[in-house]
């Protein structure tokens, strides 16, 4: 009998070398020695994790007691590595571009990054994971107890185990801050035990096959043999079973530890498609004897799950029992350390984490403070996680088989299943359906499984689990509506997880996603579409200035972003080339994108690329191209609103024009009542004195009645007058087109004015040349002569009075110029004397209706000449041209 | 005693009415035609009325009345303000000035002639 004191020491002793190994193995990881550390069998050797405390002893005592159901454990993750490896595949692509921690994490970021669903995993999880963790401490203590002659507290013994498997968890567990990264140490040492454990099995194997017994042939002639493999076990039970332990390899937290967050190589995956197989069947191979052989030779009560052990140390094989014992020891230890690393990742991160930030928001903390809190944070839930997988030993006892306890965990683990697949493979699942689905599931698993395991001691009583809550038979937890199920872990299993995907369906088909959960849906589903077309996620550093500058170059444009980044890489000191992606490039990308995008889009956009991308940079290019087709929309509403603006302003100028027009037409009619009101007072006055006065003399009579009658000739003419200028304006009159001596016209005007020179004591200046022929209506076009020479005299000559007239045949044009030596008339004034009733000031020339001049220039240009003032000459002096004729036209 | 009447219009043929009316209702009559002339006029002439034209040549029939008013010795003078144009804004402007009496062309001579000798005083 091997004594307390070798076990002890030896257990210390392999303690210590695994401690040596994870040390080594870390010291090279950080030199950057990788190695073999990196190679697909350590992968493979590492995902052995999953032959827990409970397959190296417990699969030996279910054989024992159910013949072949033991193989469904290793069925299922057989089934899972060789038939759905590309589950795997996806998931640790999707990990290594969302640097996914856990499987909370995994979940949480799926369904929109949800923090209440990262909660619920990992308290599912963890919940589910104690009883698993107690049954390692339960196996080793009773490893531990079989060698103590019964002297060895069992319990002091867990909690010493516990402690140091705490010391080990945390020296090699929590290293680095980035839970991402591969725990190098921790890996190896769990390798370096897989091997033992496998060792150990084969050589307790091969001695009861060989020693023991004579070989195979032997072992299954002996009747339990028969007993054992006559056992039908393919009913739903076996079913549900290699369902479970399928789940259970995907699932389980420390088994996405250590096949999706610890792999380095996606290529790792097809070694251990079938290198995990092969050593799970190895593993399983002796388990079958080794019970056989047991059931045969212990005596009778003794217990099957320690055969393993029993056996040799019943036979004297002192040394292969405490090789036995070291591979069982392995077992415990490597499936503890990676799941409290698993669990307390996702502890930390999902629960003591947000709470921390939420208890210091708003107070400033360097960065530094946060990686200490982050790894006490983790430090301590390791301390929990065993704290609590001690407390369930102590409160739980030995109570219930190990298989039992480890299918309570495969299925609470399960309950993640659904939401994983349908978060890979089908986009319309939302976070609502996911969060109903994990917590339907799990209601339902602690009800019907979970709480009832602890035999009524744990929130259900004995009485509601034989007779189901406040008498109501329908609702025990066994057996649920009445179905009729005998088995209670296939009935939990059916019932657990028709909820779950119930709820998982209705909820994602009820509930509308929010736009982060649309978009990680779409990374997460489309994962190898979009990492294939050669833009993943995770972006290398050389990879980031290329992709800011792609990034600036769509939203800047191709000039601006060029000319930054030029400036920048000079600034830096690089001659040619682009810049480094420090965070000065970064904070003045975002400003230059801000200006574009807005504040918060630009911080978003920057650091997807330059931080830990969450989201790909196809996507983040359709978002930057979507953003730049609203800029550009709004360019063109901005455009269209300036043309708004143009066609607004020409409707306002038109607008303002008309009402010039009306306020003109007011003035002219205004002035047209003036116009008409003075003759029409003088008519009035004299014909009311001649009626009313009987004596007057004749002289008188005969003037008074003179007036009247100017007055009328007077009105008449402006009549005419105002009749002619609107006819002229609409352009309905046609002129004659006379050929006429230029000569002949210009000495009938002057005729016609002549009393009226002679009046103002004025002798005009004309000395007619060459005749010049013209087309034109003679009396239209004495008349504009009459007009300008009379409006001459109207406004006042110099002293001595002058005016002259002038004739001037042009290559282009005929021009008649008359000039006065009068005040003339202000530059500022040239097209007011064109206007209607203009008398330049309030008040001018009386006695003038004011229409000459308007008149004349509409009969010039309905001529095909002008009417025009020229200034800066002293006096006035009006120019009249008329188009050029051909002299034989001229000619009568 | 007589009273005097200053005209001041640049219409000839109206100018020649309002003579003969007032002259024949017993008035002595003064003319002017020219605004610019107006003022100096009137300071020579002192009227007891004056018949004033809005548009005149030169300076507007305001502009005198302002003239008129702003003359102590003329400030009290009753003025006839005479218009072609009859607007009512040229009416308050006219009446806010001071102007007694506001007519519109064409006038009635008994109105004008009846509105001369009320300013005047030679009514009552």
């Amino acid at each position: 009998m091997l004594s307390w004191n070798v076990i002890v020491l030896t257990c210390l002793l392999y303690v210590a070398a695994l401690f040596g190994v994870a040390f080594w193995a870390e010291r090279r990881a950080r030199a950057g020695h990788f190695g073999w550390m990196r190679s697909p069998l350590v992968y493979t050797l590492s995902i052995s994790v999953y032959c827990t405390a409970w397959t190296y002893y417990g699969a030996v005592g279910s054989a024992a007691r159910n013949g072949l159901e033991f193989a469904a454990i290793y069925l299922g993750p057989t089934l899972v590595f060789i038939g759905w490896w590309f589950l795997f595949r996806k998931l640790v692509r999707i990990a290594r571009e969302q640097r996914t921690t856990s499987i909370a994490d995994l979940l949480s970021s799926r369904y929109g990054k949800s923090s209440l669903i990262g909660v619920f995993v990992t308290v599912l999880a963890v919940i589910a994971s104690t009883p698993y963790i107690a049954l390692q401490l339960t196996s080793l203590s009773l490893s531990f107890t079989l060698f103590s002659d019964g002297s060895a507290n069992s319990s002091l013994t867990a909690f010493w185990i516990a402690v140091g498997l705490a010391i080990f968890t945390i020296l090699f567990g929590t290293r680095h801050v980035d839970a991402n990264e591969r725990h190098y140490g921790v890996v190896t040492a769990i390798a370096l035990e897989a091997i033992v454990k496998l060792v150990a099995i084969a050589s307790v194997g091969l001695f009861v096959v060989f020693g023991l017994a004579s070989g195979p042939s032997d072992i299954f002639a002996r009747p339990e043999s028969a007993e054992l493999l006559s056992a039908d076990i393919f009913g739903p039970r076996w079913i549900t079973l290699v369902f479970l332990s399928a789940t259970a390899i995907i699932c389980l937290p420390r088994m996405f530890q250590v096949i999706v967050v610890e792999n380095v190589d996606e290529r790792h995956l097809a070694t251990a498609a079938w290198a995990f197989p092969m050593y799970i069947f190895l593993m399983s191979l002796f388990v079958l004897p080794i019970a056989i052989v047991g059931l045969n030779t212990m005596p009778a009560g003794s217990n099957p799950d320690l055969f393993v052990l029993t056996l040799p140390l019943a036979s004297g094989a002192n040394t292969l029992a405490l090789v036995a014992f070291i591979g069982g020891f392995s077992a415990a230890t490597s499936m503890v350390i990676v799941s409290a690393i698993a669990l307390a990742t996702m502890m930390s991160n999902h629960i003591f984490m947000p709470l921390w930030l939420r208890a210091t928001a708003g107070t400033p903390s360097s960065s530094g403070d946060v990686r200490r809190i982050l790894l006490i944070s983790r430090r301590v839930s390791i301390l929990v996680i065993m704290g609590l997988g001690y407390l369930y030993y102590l409160l739980a006892g030995d109570g219930g088989a190990l298989a039992s306890i480890g299918l309570i965990a495969f299925l609470g683990a399960a309950q993640f299943l659904p939401s994983v697949i349908a978060g890979l493979y089908w986009r319309g699942a939302t976070r609502t359906g996911a969060l109903l689905a994990v917590g339907s599931g799990a209601v339902v698993w602690a009800y019907t499984l979970f709480l009832p395991s602890f035999g009524g001691s744990l929130i259900l009583s004995a009485e509601t689990i034989a007779n189901g809550p406040f008498g109501l038979g329908w609702l025990r937890p066994n057996a649920l509506f009445g179905s009729a199920i005998s088995d209670p872990l296939v009935h939990a299993v059916i019932w657990s997880m028709a909820v779950n995907i119930t709820m998982l369906c209705v909820g994602s088909m009820m509930s509308r996603p929010r736009a982060l959960e649309q978009l990680q849906a779409k990374i997460f589903v489309d994962v190898f579409a979009l990492s294939a077309a050669g833009q993943g996620m995770s972006l290398g550093r050389t990879a980031k200035s290329e992709k800011l500058f792609e990034l600036a170059q769509r939203i800047l444009g191709r000039e601006q972003a060029g000319r930054m980044f030029t400036e920048i890489a000079r600034a830096q000191g690089k001659p040619s080339g682009l810049p480094d992606a420090d965070p000065a490039l970064t904070a003045r990308l975002e400003r230059a994108l801000a200006g574009a995008l807005g504040a918060s889009s630009a911080h978003a956009m920057v650091s997807q690329i330059s931080g830990h991308g969450t989201v790909s940079v196809p996507e983040l290019i359709r978002m930057a191209d979507e953003t730049a087709q609203i800029v550009e929309y709004s360019h063109r509403i901005e455009e269209k609103s300036r043309e708004l603006e143009i066609s607004a302003d020409q409707l306002r100028r038109a607008n303002e024009r008309l009402r010039a027009i009306s306020d003109q037409k007011d003035a002219f009619l205004s002035q047209v009542s003036h116009e008409l009101r003075t003759p029409m007072t003088s008519i009035r006055s004299f014909a009311e004195i001649l009626r009313e006065t009987d004596q007057i003399d004749p002289d008188q009579h005969q003037r008074f009645v003179t007036i009247i009658h100017e007055e009328s000739q007077r009105l008449t003419r402006l009549l005419d007058e105002i009749l002619d200028l609107s006819v002229l304006e609409t352009g309905r009159t046609t002129m004659r087109r006379d050929p006429l001596w230029l000569d002949d016209v210009i000495r009938q005007a002057l005729d016609a004015t002549e009393p009226l020179m002679r009046r103002a004591g004025v002798q005009p200046d004309y000395a007619p040349g060459a005749e010049i022929p013209v087309l034109a209506d003679r009396d239209r076009l004495a008349q504009v002569f009459i007009n300008v020479l009379s409006n001459a005299v109207k406004y006042g000559l110099g002293l001595p009075p002058r005016i002259k007239v002038e004739a001037v045949q042009g290559p282009q044009e005929v021009t008649v110029t008359i000039t006065d030596n009068g005040p003339g008339i202000a530059e500022a004034d040239a097209d007011r004397v064109f206007e209607k009733f203009s008398r330049l000031g309030e008040a001018t020339l009386a006695g003038s209706a004011g229409l000459g001049l308007p008149i004349s220039r509409e009969i010039m240009r309905n001529l095909d000449g002008d009417l025009t003032l020229r200034s800066g000459e002293g006096g006035a002096c009006f120019v009249i041209t008329l188009p050029v004729v051909e002299q034989s036209a001229a000619a009568e | 005693m007589t009273k005097r009447v200053l005209i001041v219009e640049d219409e000839t043929n109206i100018v020649e009415s309002l003579s003969f009316l007032l002259g024949r209702a017993g008035f002595e009559v003064q003319t002017v035609a020219d605004g610019a002339l107006a003022l100096d006029k009137a300071a020579h002439v002192e009227p007891d009325v004056m018949i004033l034209d809005v548009m005149l040549p030169n300076v507007s029939g305001f502009d005198v009345l302002r003239g008129v008013r702003a003359n102590p010795a003329l400030t009290s003078t009753p003025v006839m303000m005479l218009t072609a144009k009859g607007q009512s804004r040229d009416r308050e402007q006219a009446l806010q000035l001071g102007a007694d009496v506001f007519v519109t062309k064409p006038f009635s001579n008994a109105d004008i002639v009846a509105e001369a000798r009320r300013l005047a005083g030679l009514d009552g």
